[in-house]
C-alpha cells in the first residue's frame, strides 16, 4: 500500500522555458490547423500576446521537471503499471512562446480501491511565469495496478 | 455567432486513423517519452498486445475541437477522466455538447460535456469545460 504519509509532499519546483518551435511542433503533432498555435502575426491578430500553449500543454510543462514521472522514486513505482486515471486543468491566464513558467506540485491525496488492487494519486501542479502570475493549476490523478 | 444554449452541439472532428507515427510525433513533441507508447517490445513486457495511445492526446483532440468552437481565451476549466485504451487504427471522435450555463464571478459560462468515442462506439475520454460565453 502506498504510504498515505505523503499527503502534503512537495516536489521540487522547476523553470520551464516555453520555446515557440516546441509550440509548432506540438501544434502539428495534435493536428493543429489553427494559425495562431503556429503564426505570431495570426496570433496577435487574435488578440493573443504571442502564439499561446494549446489547453493541455501545461501537462508537458510537468514532463520538463528533472524526472519524467516522479512519484515513480516517492513511491518506488513500476512505470508499467501506472495509468492516468484523469487530468484537470484551470486557466487563470496564458501560457506564451516565450514564457518562463515556474512548475510547483505536490500530492493532494492517495487513496485505494477495490480492496487496495488499485490505488490512486492525485498530484497537484500550479504554473508562474516571469511576471509572478499563476496562469493555470492542473490536478492529475494516477492509477496503480497492484 | 450563433446563440449558445443548453444542448447547443459543438462541432464534432474526426481524426485520422492513430498509427505509430502519430504516437512517436506526440510522444517527441508533448515530452512524454514513456516508452509503452512508441516501443512495441516495452509495451508487450507491460502485458499489452502493441503500442497504444498517449491518453493526453485524445485530450489534445478535444481542446482542438474546444478551441475550434470557442476562442481559448474564453476556456475557464477542462477536465478529462480516462475511460478506455485507443489502440493503433482507432479512428476516433471527438465532441461535445452545452448542458448547462452557469453565472460565476461576473460572466456567464457554458459547461459542456466533451468526450472522444471510437467508431465501435466505445467511449475513451469522457470530460467537462467551462467555456465563458
Amino acid at each position: 500500500m502506498l504510504d498515505k504519509a505523503k499527503i502534503g509532499h512537495e516536489f521540487p519546483s522547476f523553470v520551464v522555458d516555453i520555446e515557440k518551435g516546441r509550440l509548432r511542433f506540438f501544434a502539428k503533432s495534435i493536428g493543429e490547423t489553427n494559425p495562431i498555435y503556429t503564426d505570431e502575426s495570426a496570433a496577435q491578430a487574435a488578440g493573443y500576446r504571442t502564439i499561446p500553449a494549446p489547453p493541455t500543454f501545461m501537462f508537458s510543462v510537468d514532463l520538463e521537471g528533472p524526472e519524467l514521472l516522479p512519484i515513480l522514486k516517492l513511491f518506488d513505482l513500476d512505470m508499467g503499471r501506472i495509468l492516468h486515471g484523469s487530468q484537470e486543468f484551470e486557466y487563470l491566464g496564458q501560457i506564451y512562446a516565450g514564457d518562463r513558467i515556474t512548475q510547483q506540485s505536490r500530492i493532494v491525496d492517495i487513496f485505494d480501491k477495490k480492496g487496495g488492487a488499485l490505488e490512486f494519486i492525485v498530484q497537484e501542479s500550479r504554473y508562474t511565469n516571469q511576471n509572478n502570475e499563476l496562469v493555470g493549476t492542473a490536478q492529475q490523478t494516477l492509477v496503480y495496478r497492484n | 455567432m450563433s446563440y449558445i444554449s443548453v444542448g447547443t452541439e459543438i462541432p464534432a472532428l474526426e481524426l485520422p486513423p492513430i498509427t505509430r507515427t502519430t504516437l512517436a510525433l506526440y510522444a517527441g513533441a508533448s515530452g512524454d517519452h514513456n516508452p509503452v507508447h512508441i516501443d512495441s517490445d516495452v509495451a508487450r513486457q507491460a502485458g499489452m498486445p502493441d503500442v497504444f495511445a498517449q491518453g493526453m492526446l485524445s485530450m489534445a483532440y478535444l481542446g482542438r475541437v474546444l478551441t475550434n468552437w470557442q476562442p481559448q481565451a474564453k476556456l475557464r476549466k477542462f477536465s478529462s477522466r480516462f475511460a478506455a485504451l485507443t489502440q493503433l487504427q482507432d479512428v476516433i471522435t471527438c465532441s461535445g455538447t452545452v448542458v448547462e450555463l452557469v453565472g460565476k464571478s461576473d460572466e456567464l459560462l457554458a459547461r459542456c460535456e466533451v468526450r472522444a468515442v471510437k467508431a465501435n462506439g466505445e467511449l475513451t475520454l469522457i470530460g467537462e469545460a467551462l467555456v465563458a460565453i
